[in-house]
Parts: C-alpha cells; sequence; structure tokens
C-alpha cells in the first residue's frame, strides 16, 4: 500500500475511502502520482486492518460512497484484493475499482465479476502510437479487452479519460473514443480529468525528468467542447 | 406556576389549538399544539422587500463607516444604559417594519457599567473619550460593581492562576452572558400576565429565611421590575407589550422587543436568541393561511428582524478582542432539530431565517446553528448544506445526541455549542482553563514553566533525562486536581458576585423562577496535551530545562502517533484528558448548586493561551497558537478528513455536555466536483460525524486564496465570514496575527 485518503470526493460516488496501492506497470507521462509507481515501494498492511478502518468510516459512505481501490494499479494486487472486497461486501460496503485495465487473468475476472461494485477504467488513448507514448507500453488493446469483460459481465463501469490539448483533446480521438464504446450498456458515465501540473513536484522529488514540460492546461472552452462531443455518445459526461 | 383562566382573545382569528400553554407559562406546549412542519422544498422564498433593501442599504453604509473608524461608530457617554433608559431610536423609520434599537441611534453604543466600570472607562478612553461627570462620579465613589466584588474576595492563588494564564478569559470584568431568556414568553403572553406570574412565585417564596430564599425573593423582585421597564421600553416604540400578540408581524415585534432589553441591560460575551424561528412561524402560517399577509411580508418581518440582529453592539475594550475576536455578539438562533414525538421543528421559517443570509448576505451573526438529526426532512438537509457551502456562515450541532442525552426538545445554544433548555434552565459561563500548561506543571515540580511560580503543591521535581510516561502521568493527575480546585473558587466567586451586582433580570424575568443552571467549565489545548503524551509513551522525549531547571524546549527521537488520524494509541488521551479533569471538577460544590459541566472550546483565545504557553512536549514551540476548540494541532492530521473526524467524536458529549467544538475547513473543489456532490457528501459527511456521536461541527468551504485576498484587500470582502471556534466572524475584522493562524490551519484536501 501507498497511503490512505479518508475522504476521497473525485474517485468514484460519494465520499469514499481511497487505498493507493503502490505499483504500476505503466509510466504515464502526466502521472500526478508517480511516487507510487515503484513495484518495490510501500507498505504491507493486513486486510482485516483495513476492513476495520473502512468499517469505521461506514457512517459517512452514505447511500453512494464506499472504497475505492486505486494505485498505483491495483489490479497488480488482485489475489489480495478478492479477500479484501468479498470482506467489504460483507459489511455492506460498496467496492469501487479504480484501474488502467492492463491485465485480465483468473483472479482478477473473479475479483471483477463477483465483488466489485463499480469498475472506474482509464482510457489512456485511442491510437497505439499515442498510447505508447503516454505509457511507455505497448498494445492498448488489453484495455479494451477488460472493457469487453466487464461490458459483457453486465456490470457497472465508469470510464475515465485525461484530457490534454492536441495529445488527446482532439475532436477526432473524441469521436473515435465515442465510438468505440456508443454500444456499451455498463457505461454510466465518463468522467474527463483535465491535465494538470499538480504532479511536477513529485516528479523532481523523485529526480525523475517531466516529459510534458511543454505541454499546457486545457481552457475552459476546449473542456466545454470536449464535454459536448462526448455526451453524444455516453449517457453522461463529468468534468473532475 | 398554574395560572387560572388564561384564555388568549384572538378576534378574527383561528383560534390555535388549546392546551398546557393556556393554564400557565409553557410555550413548548404552544408549539407542540400548534407547529406546522414543514417538508418541501425552498422555491417558495422571495427576494429582500424594497424597504428591507432600502434598510440594509443604510446598514452597510453605515457599518462601513465604522470600520473606518477602527471598529467603533459612536458612543454614548451620558446615559447608563438599561431596559428602558433610552428613548426610541429607528434607521430609517419608514421602512422599517421591525423596530427597535438598543440606543437612540444605530451601531450607536451605550455604557453598561456595572460588570466593570474600569473596563467602560478603558474603552471609552481608547476612543478619545469619557464618562461624563456625574456618571464618574457615581462609580468611582458610590456603585459598586460586579468587577469591585470579585476582586474583594478573590485570594491571592486565584489571582496568580488567572495572571500566570491557567485560567484565562474569566467573566471577572465583564458580563458572563450564557443565559438565554424565553423571548417568545413576551409574544405568546404579554407582559402583564409575565407579571402575575412572577407575583405569584413571589408570593409562594416563603420562610425560613434562609440566604438562598431571600436571595430568591429579591431575584423575583428585581425580575418584576424589569418586566414592568420592558413595557417602558414598549411605550417609546408605541408597542403594547403588556398584551399579547394578535398578528405574525406583532410576534416577530414583541419577540424582538424582549430580546432588545436584554441586550439593552446586559452586555454578556454571548447573548443567545435560543430557538424563535418554530415559534415565530406559527404565527406567520396562520396570517398567511388567511390572508393577512403574504410571503414577501413574511420574509420582511425575517430579513428585518435579523438585520436588527446584525445590529447589536456592545462596548468592549480592545483587550477583549484578544480572546473574543470580531466584536461577536452570540446571538445565537437554534434552527431545525426533532420534537420528541418524532415530527421535525423544521418550518418555512427555518428556511427563512437561513435565506437571510442570501438576502442580506453572508454575515457572522445572528450565529445561526442547525440542530442536525439524520431525521431532518431531506429538503431541508440539502438547503442548510447548501447555505454553508455558499457562506460559510451557520455551524451544526447533534440533535439526536443533545435531545436525547439532556431531555428536552426545546433548546436553544447558549454562546458557542451549549445546550440550554428554554425557559427551564440557566448557565453560569466558566471561560476556560489552560490544559496544556497544566500538563507542563506535571513536568516543571508544579511551577510554571515560564515564570518559575510555583502554583501547584505535591508534585516532585523531575530531573529524569527522558520522560517517564507513567510519572509524567501520576503528576499530570495531581495538577489537573490543583486547578480544578482553584479554578472552581474563582468561579464561586464570579456568580456570586454576577447575581449580586449585575443580575440579569430582564432575561430572568423570561425564566421560570429557580431554574436549573449549569455551570460551564470549559479546557483549551487538548490536542496538544494528547499528542504531548503520545509523545512521551511512544517516543523518547527529552526535556531541556534552563539554569532554573524549567523545561523551554524538548528533543524527541522517534516516531509517535498523532492526535486527528483516527488512532486509538492517542485519541484514548484526548478522551481521557476530557473525563479525567471533568471528573475532577464534579467533585466540587458550586455556587447555588450548579450542576457542573465542562466545554472543550476555545473561541479565538486558542491563540493568546498559545502565547501564554511554554514548548510543549510534543514539539510545540513557546508561543506558538493552540488548535482550536477540540481540533488536532495544523497539519498533523495527515489521514483525511475523516480520519481527523473520527478522532474528535471519540470525545464523550458525557463528559463534556457543555460541547465540544470541532472546526472543518475544506476546499470547495475536495468537497466534490459539482454543487449537487458538495450538497450530498457535506450531508453525509454531518450524518457520519454525528453517528460516531459526536457534537458539533463548523463548516468552512472556502479557498486559502480567497483568505488571503480579504488579507490585502479588505474592502473587497466587507462581509466574508468564517466559522471559528463555536462562532463566525467577519474575517477583514480579525487581527493580522488572527488571521494568519486562521489561514494556517488544516484545509483539507483530497488527493
Amino acid at each position: 500500500m501507498h497511503s490512505i485518503e479518508s475522504f476521497g470526493t473525485h474517485d468514484g460516488p460519494g465520499i469514499r475511502m481511497v487505498i493507493f496501492l503502490q505499483g504500476c506497470k505503466l509510466k504515464c507521462l502526466y502521472c500526478h502520482n508517480p511516487d507510487t509507481i515503484d513495484t518495490h515501494g510501500g507498505k504491507e498492511i493486513h486486510i482485516e486492518e483495513l476492513v476495520q478502518r473502512a468499517i469505521k468510516m461506514k457512517s459517512y459512505f452514505g447511500e453512494k460512497g464506499g472504497v475505492t481501490v486505486s494505485g498505483g494499479e491495483p489490479v497488480l494486487q488482485a489475489q489480495n484484493l478478492i479477500p479484501f472486497f468479498k470482506r467489504l461486501k460483507e459489511e455492506g460496503i460498496h467496492t469501487n475499482l479504480d484501474t488502467n485495465g492492463r491485465v485480465l487473468n483468473h483472479p482478477i475476472m473473479e475479483l471483477l465479476d463477483k465483488y466489485t461494485d463499480l469498475v472506474m477504467l482509464d482510457i489512456k488513448h485511442m491510437t497505439e502510437d499515442g498510447f505508447q507514448k503516454i505509457t511507455g507500453q505497448k498494445n492498448k488493446e488489453t484495455t479494451f479487452n477488460f472493457a469487453k469483460h466487464r461490458e459483457n459481465s453486465g456490470k457497472k463501469m465508469w470510464l475515465r479519460y485525461v484530457l490534454i490539448p492536441e495529445i488527446t483533446n482532439t475532436p477526432e480521438l473524441l469521436h473515435q473514443l465515442g465510438n468505440y464504446f456508443k454500444e456499451y450498456k455498463t457505461i454510466a458515465q465518463i468522467e474527463l480529468q483535465p491535465y494538470h501540473k499538480l504532479g511536477i513536484h513529485k516528479w523532481e522529488a523523485l529526480g525523475w525528468e517531466y516529459e510534458l514540460e511543454n505541454a499546457r492546461e486545457n481552457t475552459q472552452e476546449e473542456l466545454e467542447e470536449a464535454s459536448k462531443i462526448l455526451s453524444n455518445y455516453f449517457k453522461k459526461v463529468k468534468i473532475n | 406556576m398554574l395560572v387560572e383562566e388564561l384564555i388568549l382573545e384572538r378576534p378574527e382569528k383561528r383560534e390555535f389549538t388549546k392546551g398546557l400553554w393556556n393554564t400557565s407559562i409553557n410555550v413548548r406546549d404552544f408549539i407542540i399544539k400548534n407547529i406546522v412542519s414543514y417538508y418541501g422544498d425552498d422555491s417558495f422564498l422571495v427576494g429582500p422587500s424594497v424597504k428591507t433593501a432600502k434598510l440594509w442599504e443604510v446598514c452597510k453604509k453605515e457599518t462601513a463607516i465604522e470600520r473606518k473608524k477602527g471598529g467603533v461608530h459612536s458612543v454614548d457617554t451620558e446615559t447608563i444604559s438599561g431596559i428602558s433608559n433610552f428613548k426610541a431610536g429607528y434607521i430609517d423609520k419608514e421602512n422599517e417594519t421591525i423596530v427597535g434599537l438598543q440606543t437612540d441611534s444605530l451601531l450607536k453604543r451605550a455604557m453598561k457599567p456595572f460588570g466593570g466600570y474600569k473596563v467602560v472607562q478603558k474603552a471609552l478612553q481608547e476612543q478619545g473619550l469619557k464618562p461624563s461627570e456625574d456618571i464618574n462620579t457615581l462609580f468611582t465613589k458610590y456603585v459598586k460593581t460586579h468587577n469591585d466584588g470579585v476582586f474583594s474576595a478573590y485570594n491571592a492563588e486565584i489571582k496568580k492562576f488567572r495572571s500566570l494564564g491557567f485560567l484565562t478569559g474569566l467573566p471577572d470584568n465583564y458580563a458572563r452572558g450564557r443565559i438565554i431568556g424565553d423571548y417568545r414568553r413576551v409574544a405568546l403572553y404579554g407582559i402583564d400576565k409575565l407579571i402575575e406570574v412572577k407575583k405569584a412565585d413571589l408570593a409562594n417564596i416563603t420562610g425560613p429565611m434562609t440566604d438562598a430564599v431571600i436571595r430568591l425573593r429579591e431575584e423575583v423582585a428585581e425580575q418584576i421590575k424589569a418586566l414592568k421597564d420592558m413595557i417602558v421600553m414598549g411605550n417609546h416604540y408605541n408597542l403594547e407589550l403588556n398584551r399579547p400578540v394578535e398578528t405574525a408581524q406583532e410576534a416577530v415585534q414583541w419577540t424582538y422587543m424582549a430580546y432588545l432589553a436584554a441586550v439593552k441591560e446586559q452586555d454578556g460575551a454571548a447573548m443567545s436568541l435560543g430557538n424563535v424561528s418554530t415559534f415565530l412561524d406559527i404565527f406567520i402560517e396562520r396570517d398567511l393561511q388567511s390572508g393577512a399577509i403574504t410571503e414577501v411580508e413574511a420574509q420582511e418581518y425575517i430579513d428585518q428582524f435579523v438585520m436588527k440582529l446584525r445590529m447589536v453592539r456592545h462596548l468592549r475594550m480592545a483587550a477583549y478582542d484578544e480572546i473574543f475576536a470580531g466584536d461577536p455578539t452570540w446571538v445565537t438562533e437554534a434552527i431545525g432539530g426533532m420534537l420528541n414525538d418524532g415530527r421535525s421543528k423544521v418550518t418555512k421559517t427555518a428556511f427563512r431565517f437561513l435565506h437571510t443570509l442570501y438576502n442580506l448576505g453572508p454575515s457572522p451573526e445572528p450565529n445561526i446553528t442547525v440542530l442536525w438529526s439524520p431525521l431532518l426532512p431531506a429538503n431541508f438537509k440539502k438547503f442548510c448544506v447548501k447555505v454553508a457551502i455558499d457562506t460559510s456562515s451557520i455551524q451544526f450541532e447533534n440533535d439526536d445526541l443533545m435531545r436525547n442525552l439532556r431531555g428536552s426538545d426545546d433548546y436553544g445554544i447558549a454562546c458557542c455549542v451549549s445546550y440550554q433548555e428554554l425557559g427551564k434552565q440557566i448557565q453560569f459561563f466558566g471561560a476556560r482553563t489552560n490544559l496544556a500548561k497544566t500538563l507542563l506543571l506535571a513536568i516543571n515540580g508544579g511551577k510554571c514553566e515560564i515564570t518559575g511560580t510555583q502554583m501547584v503543591a505535591g508534585i516532585a521535581p523531575c530531573n529524569c533525562e527522558i520522560l517517564d510516561f507513567d510519572k509524567v502521568m501520576a503528576n499530570f493527575k495531581i495538577a489537573m486536581k490543583e486547578v480544578a480546585r482553584v479554578y472552581n473558587d474563582a468561579m464561586n466567586i464570579i456568580h456570586f458576585m454576577h447575581d449580586k451586582y449585575y443580575y440579569e433580570k430582564a432575561q430572568m424575568a423570561l425564566i421560570d423562577t429557580n431554574p436549573d443552571i449549569n455551570i460551564a467549565y470549559g479546557i483549551a489545548g487538548l490536542s496538544i496535551v494528547a499528542d504531548s503524551l503520545s509523545a512521551i509513551k511512544y517516543a523518547k522525549v527529552k526535556p531541556i530545562r534552563n539554569e532554573k531547571g524549567l523545561t523551554v524546549d524538548f528533543k524527541i527521537e522517534g516516531e509517535f502517533p498523532k492526535f486527528g488520524n483516527d488512532d486509538d494509541r492517542v485519541d484514548i488521551f484526548a478522551h481521557n484528558g476530557v473525563k479525567d479533569f471533568n471528573n475532577e471538577l464534579k467533585k466540587l460544590k458550586v455556587y447555588k448548586d450548579a450542576a457542573p459541566t465542562m466545554s472543550v472550546l476555545t473561541i479565538t483565545s486558542n491563540v493568546v493561551y498559545g502565547k501564554k504557553t511554554g514548548a510543549t512536549p510534543d514539539g510545540r514551540p513557546l508561543g506558538v497558537a493552540f488548535a482550536p476548540g477540540a481540533n488536532p494541532m495544523h497539519g498533523r492530521d495527515t489521514n483525511g478528513a475523516i480520519a481527523s473526524l473520527n478522532s474528535v467524536a471519540k470525545i464523550d458529549y458525557k463528559d463534556s455536555q457543555d460541547g465540544i467544538s470541532n472546526t472543518f475547513s475544506i476546499v470547495p473543489k475536495s468537497l466534490g466536483a459539482t454543487e449537487e456532490e458538495r450538497i450530498d457528501n457535506l450531508a453525509a459527511t454531518l450524518t457520519g460525524y454525528f453517528e460516531h456521536g459526536a457534537q458539533h461541527l463548523n463548516v468552512n468551504v472556502l479557498d486559502k486564496e480567497t483568505l488571503l485576498d480579504a488579507m490585502a484587500h479588505p474592502e473587497k470582502h466587507p462581509q466574508l465570514t468564517i466559522r471559528v471556534s463555536g462562532y463566525a466572524v467577519n474575517f477583514i475584522r480579525l487581527t493580522k496575527e488572527q488571521q494568519m493562524e486562521v489561514i494556517s490551519r488544516s484545509f483539507h484536501k483530497s488527493m
């Protein structure tokens, strides 16, 4: 585990306890939690301890909130998340997985199909070239296969998409995104994450070079335009 | 207090449902029989009337002049303030639907010298003024004040604890306040009836003439005089306060007049209003139903009433600002809550009160306090949370907790956070003791860590290299016991003298004869104590001592859990600190057999307390401000807002029934991405926090940048309001130091 935020309001519905796990196979150029990337850092914590912490926060969750596991990339620890989510479900707590969908194996499918109320799937880029530039890894298709699996399970999903002017925020790419997912029935909303530079100091602290130095933040008009395009394809578009 | 044949005549009006209220003084019964709970939304609300808008323009203009003059608009130096001593005063008569000012002119302050004459002299001197010759002769030669009385009885020990900052803010040179008159009684019964009942009470207070009986007879006689004086005050405004009201306008007017009598006579630190909105709604609803008035008029009454409450002023000297910054008056109005029978106390007038924060803009006064229950109507919950987000002007208290534990569903909030049953109960205000400094006594052989003065006997000097938890704890308990003893002594003297020299006859006239009394003790520095004990237990704390052997600093090796992270290892110290000190206080007999209660509340005194406190074992350097109320120390609650709230919720209300104040500041964006989400999330936060048994939450939804901008350009933010411990202030009226302290607080941001 990397850390816990007890008052998460931007990682799923309602008020959420957000657990940031340590370790990710991607290294996205804009990552705002780069300190969670290294798979060797973090601290171990007992599952039951986390469950107890969640129970103490349960009264704040209301009808909508619950627990979100984020990262890093949480599905790397799917084996451990299965008993964790199972316990949360026993306690009547809503579970949410914030993932890039890079891996899909049997334990992950079990986690998704049996114990995960909501998946927030991060779509990095609609083109293979763009995907590689952002993440440093190949094969964007794994994420789409992940989405397909979730769709076939009939369980709820949100998409998340980071908007960077010129890089991911172009009308062509947005239409491409919309067209790809427009038939999906499990997608309740798409969240647009406007690119910001708030994570830069963390990159500097790690001694890493921040390659997106020249990217700029979206203007209000650009955000609204993106939102308008996507609302042709999705039930709900939210700017986070 | 049975009154035969008290049948109120209300020609041409729908009759109210009768009950106990017709045969005894019982406003609660009137409410229960006649309340119209409201479950709808805010769509019925209207903007300010033309008259209201005009009046508010005058008020804004005059308050700007007041600010320009450094905080005081004008002062009357000829008249001793009292219930009927000033003739009528108006803002702009033809536009005033609700009339009445404390003096004969808007924002003009009055002398109330019975609390202490020196304070009045000082306050005037700071304005380049002095009291008239007559008054000066009177108060220097003939009249004894509360302050004179207290200081003739204080012993050397109390004076020492007071001057060295162990006990601070004691109401020994200013009025104690905290008493809430049941101002609704004047409207419901008229003063003639109230006099009749008090006279009957007086006749029934018979011998043997012990001290207590004599005192009570004198007090009731004073109350009757005050009631008669209220009629005279009403006459100045051509109001027949002797009779019960006939219309909604009169209900608001009479209730305000009763409150006005209180703030003409007394300048107590906190002069709460109670819970009038539910009561007033019954009259407003009746007049709306009969077609006598429209919503515009209904809102106008409330807007103008609230406007008047915002214009209440007391004459204070500058030093007062250290403890109670921003010229507060604590006109605390409790809104919402549930009846014991399960119905909601939310009425349309609850909405109308909150709506004044839009119609007149944000404001610290009246100190609007929402009594929160998960059972409140959903529409009201949404609305009051929206108002909190938009204005940072309101606070929330746990109605279920207080109602169930304390018993009544007809209560107001005294001062900041304290339950007080209306018309049946009063409080003796006790300011607070510095618990962090008390802990330092345990480490310094019972000596003041700054001056070396021996304060407490029986604590062995500690010369150990590393502080030993068990030893410190044992000494801390001795220190608490001794400080409690001196504190109790001081309180007994103060309240004895206040009753004797500055008795609240107007307010007490509107309360049952011989009511229940709570003494409201308090503590400051709780999170410092919890973190210090945690450091001593879980890390190695090495005291650095000066040549006198007093601690000047502490070297800490290793990590230790800090209060505010939902960690039982340290939260237990906060819980026990409150419990142990309260238990010490409970052992001590109080004047008039008042029942002890305690609060964890600081107002803005956390700054001055910090100044007077040396370095503490948690690593806090000498002079650094404490966290306000029961808040975790700034920046130490690192696991997010809920973990912070959960820590505070562990302090048991049973041990601190005067209240446990927590101030929650959050950046708007962190509360949610959209307005709808922010409303849902704040409502869920309140419900969650109170479900953990917590009592109070101040809510600020602000960016630090706004506050910094207000410091740089105060003229652009004349109405910027922020909640501090238990009340709200106009941010630009805080001192620079206090502003910086507010800015340095934890503003919760999610990642």
